[in-house]
């Protein structure tokens, strides 16, 4: 069963219109700056917000469609996260858990019994009795995304999950959150304005500005052919997976990447192309991260040139570097011209996968 | 010399810390003494000598259960009856909502004499509602316990309807919203999430409530009368006394400051100052 959303909503000078589907068991990312109308779009899909015009439906079961048709949150088999997670201050995590359960009408024994396997699941079965204020931004996440699947939604829900954590935390939650979301078989809608949980997370990018879609696909696609500024400015990121031996990551699609940190096991390695520097010649003093690369392609953006590069077969298949336009006539770049590449290392992140 | 200048202004900063201004300190001080020595008045001129054998009139315990009973009763009704009224007013979407707020909070500038009036016009046994009470079940509210309880309910809503309506939009409506998500009905909503969030609310609303009942005169007399053991409460009681035997009134007074002193310093000290 698909989720069909065609989100229509107007308010006063703001117009928002998205046509979305997620399929089941797919991670579908709705990204883009504040104020772009994904947060609406998800309310819409909740039914916090009734449609201006258009429709939600889960395959034929229709949830909105204006002027006959409206169902209200209680009666669609969701579950939301939101982004102060809106845990209920009164109850312990356990009750917090089960109330959805409760709410659908389980008896009280049985609720509480799943509602604990759920936590335990989260690896926090030892803080049913705890209040939410009593737990850290990492453990009160958990708790919300777990009391949102509790009652095993057909949709899932997830607004900025990520946003009011720490940095600290966020990288630690962030890949526990994507384990969870490959193991959901619902259909997830997940909003956030931050281009790395959405490459990391989603299956698909929706990205939005001014309540319009202005492109969307695979991330690694979307990365690579940005339509417009906004987007390449926005998810241009060099990402990629790999597996990690000390300092030294072996990618998947070939080529290595030497870090900073020592790390092990599969990871995502990310750094932005500000931090891709290009030399005619090899550099001196010979920065670890060195790679021959051959020019791509090349774009103009509003300040910065980027250029896409491949720098096989010692470093990355696909490399972007933003450079000045000063520095793309001092190196008279033109596509197929062989350059060297360096990565400074401080700027690498790394992530478990 | 710029060194000496230095040092006394930074003793002065730290001296201001504690210091209140003298402007406030001295009104605050004469509003202090004004609401403090009519009660130690009432301490002084205390018939101590006589006060163990008067304190066990069956009078004085049979006012003081009636009082606790029904402004107990009274609290209840404003409750059942406030709770909604304020929810209405915070959360629905109704026309006028201005105006029936004004009119809600009427009693409490309204003389309670003439809400006691008013009571007596509508539930009266000649009154608009009464006389059909009357004529088709036999009950007649004037006059009765139950009379008491309405009137110093009608007198006491709206300090529960204020206190909880303001409690409601301080509350977070997202949690409802969370509530509904989750599979939540309005009314389950209510009851598990809106209404333990504004609890602090709701129990300063009933304290309030529940005061403003046990003292209520005006509207009782007049609605209720004054039949001792069914309509009597402490402070018709009190004004009884002081017309036969001050000395009585004085006593009487001075149970009734002991009980409503205990039953607020109470809740005042684990409620109302939790609601900040």
């Amino acid at each position: 069963m698909t989720l069909y959303a065609d989100v229509r909503v107007s308010r006063g000078a703001f117009d928002l219109s998205l046509d979305l589907t997620v399929e089941p068991g797919e991670v579908v990312a709705l990204l883009g700056p504040n104020g772009a109308g994904k947060t609406t779009a998800l309310r819409a899909i909740a039914g916090l917000l009734p449609v201006g015009a258009g429709r939600v439906a889960l395959d034929d079961e229709v949830w909105d469609e204006p002027p006959r048709v409206f169902r209200t949150p209680d009666r669609r088999p969701i579950g939301v996260v939101f982004q102060d997670y809106l845990l209920f201050d009164h109850l312990s995590a356990l009750e917090n858990v089960a109330f959805g359960l409760r709410a659908r009408g389980v008896e009280k024994h049985a609720a509480r019994a799943e509602a604990l396997r759920w936590l335990g699941a989260v690896g926090l079965a030892s803080y049913a009795r705890s209040r939410p204020r009593a737990l850290s931004g990492g453990q009160a996440q958990r708790v919300a995304l777990v009391r949102a699947l509790a009652t095993s939604p057909s949709v899932l829900l997830l607004d900025e999950p990520l946003a009011a954590l720490d940095a600290s935390t966020t990288l630690h939650v962030r890949a526990e959150l994507g384990q969870h979301l490959n193991r959901y078989e619902g259909r997830t809608l997940l909003v956030t304005h931050d281009p790395l949980d959405a490459m990391v997370l989603a299956d698909r990018l929706v990205i939005v500005e001014n309540g319009r879609i202005v492109q969307q696909g695979r991330p690694t696609d979307i990365a690579r052919r940005p339509r417009t500024d906004y987007v390449a400015q926005l998810v241009g990121l060099n990402l990629y997976r790999g597996t990690a031996t000390n300092t030294t990551v072996a990618l998947t699609d070939g080529g290595t990447i030497t870090l900073a940190e020592p790390a092990s096991g599969p990871v995502h390695v990310a750094f932005p192309p500000t931090a891709v520097s290009l030399y005619p010649e090899p550099p001196t003093g010979s920065p670890r991260n060195t790679w021959p690369a051959v020019v791509t392609g090349i774009e103009q953006h509003a300040h910065t040139v980027r250029v896409r590069l491949d720098a096989t077969p010692t470093g990355p298949t696909t490399l972007l570097a933003d450079i000045t336009p000063a520095a793309v006539a001092d190196l008279h770049l033109t596509p197929g011209q062989h350059l060297h590449a360096t990565l400074k290392a401080t700027e690498i992140h790394t992530y478990p996968s | 010399m710029s060194l000496r200048q230095d040092t006394r202004t930074g003793s002065v900063r730290r001296r201001t810390g504690g210091q209140l201004p003298l402007v406030l300190l001295l009104p605050a001080l004469v509003g202090l003494a004004f609401l403090l020595v009519p009660l130690i008045g009432l301490l002084i001129k205390a018939p101590w000598s006589t006060l163990p054998s008067r304190l066990f009139s069956a009078d004085i315990w049979q006012a003081l259960r009636l009082s606790l009973l029904c402004a107990t009763l009274a609290t209840t009704v404003c409750l059942l009856l406030g709770i909604p009224l304020a929810w209405l007013l915070a959360r629905a979407s109704l026309p006028g909502r201005g105006l029936i707020r004004a009119l809600v909070t009427v009693p409490l500038v309204l003389p309670p004499v003439v809400g006691g009036v008013a009571l007596l016009l509508v539930l009266g046994r000649r009154g608009l509602i009464g006389e059909r009470l009357d004529l088709w079940f036999g009950f007649s509210l004037p006059f009765t316990t139950a009379g008491v309880v309405v009137a110093e309910a009608f007198v006491a809503m709206p300090f529960l309807v204020i206190s909880v309506e303001g409690a409601l939009r301080a509350a977070d409506p997202r949690y409802e919203e969370a509530a509904a998500t989750l599979g939540a009905g309005r009314w389950l909503t209510f009851r598990r999430v809106t209404l333990p969030s504004i609890a602090p609310g709701v129990v300063a609303g009933a304290v309030l409530c529940w005061a403003r009942a046990l003292g209520e005169f005006g509207a009782t007399i007049t609605f209720a009368g004054n039949l001792p053991g069914r309509t009597t409460t402490m402070p018709l009681a009190v004004y009884l006394a002081l017309e036969t035997d001050p000395d009585v009134a004085v006593v009487l007074s001075l149970v009734l400051l002991l009980v409503s002193v205990v039953v607020l310093a109470s809740l005042r000290e684990r409620w109302i100052s939790g609601l900040r």
